[in-house]
């Protein structure tokens, strides 16, 4: 065989550095028009009162959203408290128990739910509370985006426990502690930092989710004090306020998706964070 | 001398892999049994069958009996549980709790099952680490992490929690292959020391090792017990060919 001189060799390099470079900008280009546009467009209706104020009818000054704010936390806070003990002990029954069939079935099961479009969660929620609950209510948006936070959870908890090295387990194990035990206190602490990666990611996903809430959560526009009642969220309230024909409503559109896109930013960086520095 | 463990017709698969075949071996109390073979001879999945560690393994199956005192280990209705409170074991490579400290190490096995008593914590740590001779070594720092030992410290701490949960037999897979030569004659040493309290079984790949430490040896190969008998016995006048062959290291 002989080989190309060094002229083409070179050439080629750089044409396939060059591409790839290319490829790299352009993957990065979105990120930084999103980052741009929304800043641009939402940081002049940033302001306390955004945080502070629920919203003011068109063309009243000082409206914001804190409704929306508060509802968005109050529902991931309850979607999380029913998703991640099912998500987290379904991942040590699928790791530390699961060996035959029934584990490839919920293996499965949590990749199909996974890929299932939001809004089909949210439809799904919609019949099973909304409909006999009769009204629409925070809980029934607790419960559309608890199942969208299930798989997640479920499949990163088992990827982080499935890492920890089966000495300890058997460390522990051989002290007599059960497997149960083990499970919690050697293994699940373990891999706690990667599992808290995964729970930040499941939040961060969720924290954006519109479709879902469209017709369980439904949205208001004030304070609600009842989760048997229909609740504000951050991404409705921006839904509904974009499609308004008002101005000012538009500007606190955009000032909410800044606020969620920082939001999201956030946990993605804290998530890495935690990462990193597991480690190192 | 009493039996403690009697091992009867042992047979273990891994799916297909018949890993050990009809084993016979007796095991007395108070003494220590190496059970030495070349590598994949099954002498580690013997000794992990004594305290169910092959429970975990979905593929394993063990049938045959071993009784340790009077109890049927593998009988149904007999909790892993309860036999690996009284079977301890000792692993290859040291592995302590890396996220506890060397005094929370030395208690794991109270701690993990929630049955430490506050006042006798102080007690156990002092002499288990005492009696595994890193009581000196150690003792102006108990509460920083175990990891930060040397290996043959991490080991005999390894060690420290396994007699602190007061077993009957300790199982040691390799214990020193890992560790240099002055923390492996550490090692030995304090093998020695237990016998008086614990009955020791013992995988070792270091024939001088076994036959240092040992009372008995059992050898194995390609998952068959060849020969058992009194460590001086095996070493100087085996029974078998074979035995003479791995001993001398014209195994081929």
């Amino acid at each position: 065989m002989t080989l190309r001189s060094i002229t083409v060799r070179r050439a080629s390099n750089l044409t396939a550095t060059l591409l790839m470079g290319t490829a790299t900008l352009l993957v990065l280009l979105p990120l930084v028009i999103i980052f741009y546009h929304i800043i641009k467009m939402g940081i002049s209706s940033i302001n306390l009162g955004f945080f502070t104020n629920i919203p003011q009818p068109p063309g009243e000054a000082g409206g914001g959203m804190a409704n929306g704010i508060a509802g968005s936390g109050v529902m991931i806070g309850m979607a999380s408290l029913l998703g991640l003990p099912v998500g987290i002990f379904g991942a040590i029954y699928l790791t530390e128990y699961g060996t035959g069939r029934l584990a490839t079935a919920i293996r499965f099961c949590a990749d199909v739910l996974s890929g299932i479009p939001s809004i089909i969660t949210g439809m799904v929620a919609y019949s099973l509370l909304v409909v006999p609950l009769k009204g629409f209510s925070a809980l029934a948006g607790s419960f559309a985006l608890s199942l969208i936070m299930v798989p997640i959870v479920l499949r990163t908890t088992e990827e982080q426990l499935k890492m920890v090295p089966a000495t300890l387990r058997e460390a522990s194990l051989a002290l007599g502690v059960p497997l149960w035990r083990t499970s919690i206190k050697v293994t699940l602490r373990s891999a706690l930092t990667g599992v808290i990666t995964g729970i930040l990611l499941a939040v961060a996903r969720v924290a954006g989710e519109t479709a879902p809430l469209l017709f369980t959560a439904l949205g208001n526009q004030f304070w609600s004090r009842k989760l048997t009642e229909p609740m504000a969220a951050l991404p409705l309230q921006i839904f509904s306020f974009a499609i308004s024909p008002y101005e000012d409503w538009h500007r606190l559109a955009w000032a909410g998706a800044l606020v969620l896109v920082v939001l999201m930013f956030g946990l993605s960086l804290a998530a890495r964070w935690l990462g990193r520095t597991k480690h190192s | 001398m009493n039996c403690k463990l009697s091992i009867r017709d042992l047979n273990i698969h891994f799916g297909d892999n018949h890993a050990v075949k009809n084993t016979v071996m007796d095991v007395a109390e108070n003494s220590v049994t190496a059970i030495i073979g070349p590598s994949g001879c099954g002498k580690s999945t013997v000794l992990r069958s004594i305290n169910r560690m092959h429970d975990l393994t979905p593929s394993a199956r063990v049938t045959g009996t071993i009784m340790l005192d009077d109890t049927d280990i593998y009988s149904r209705g007999v909790d892993p549980v309860t036999i690996r409170r009284r079977v301890g074991m000792v692993f290859q490579k040291p592995n302590p709790f890396p996220a506890m400290s060397i005094y929370d190490n030395v208690v794991a096995g109270y701690k993990l099952n929630g049955v430490l008593k506050k006042g006798e914590a102080d007690e156990i740590v002092e002499s288990s680490l005492k009696r595994v001779a890193l009581w000196d070594e150690v003792k102006d720092r108990l509460r920083t992490g175990a990891v930060e030992l040397s290996g043959g410290q991490q080991q005999r701490l390894c060690i420290a929690r396994t007699i602190a949960v007061k077993p009957e037999v300790i199982l040691m897979d390799e214990p020193a292959s890992a560790l240099d030569p002055i923390s492996t004659l550490k090692i030995e040493e304090l093998i020695e020391e237990l016998k008086s309290k614990y009955t020791i079984v013992i995988v070792t790949h270091n024939m001088q090792q076994a036959a240092r430490v040992s009372d008995v040896t059992a050898f194995f190969y390609l998952g068959e017990l060849v020969e058992i008998g009194e460590t001086r016995k095996v070493f100087t006048n085996p029974e078998k060919k074979q035995t003479e062959d791995y001993i001398t290291g014209r195994f081929g």
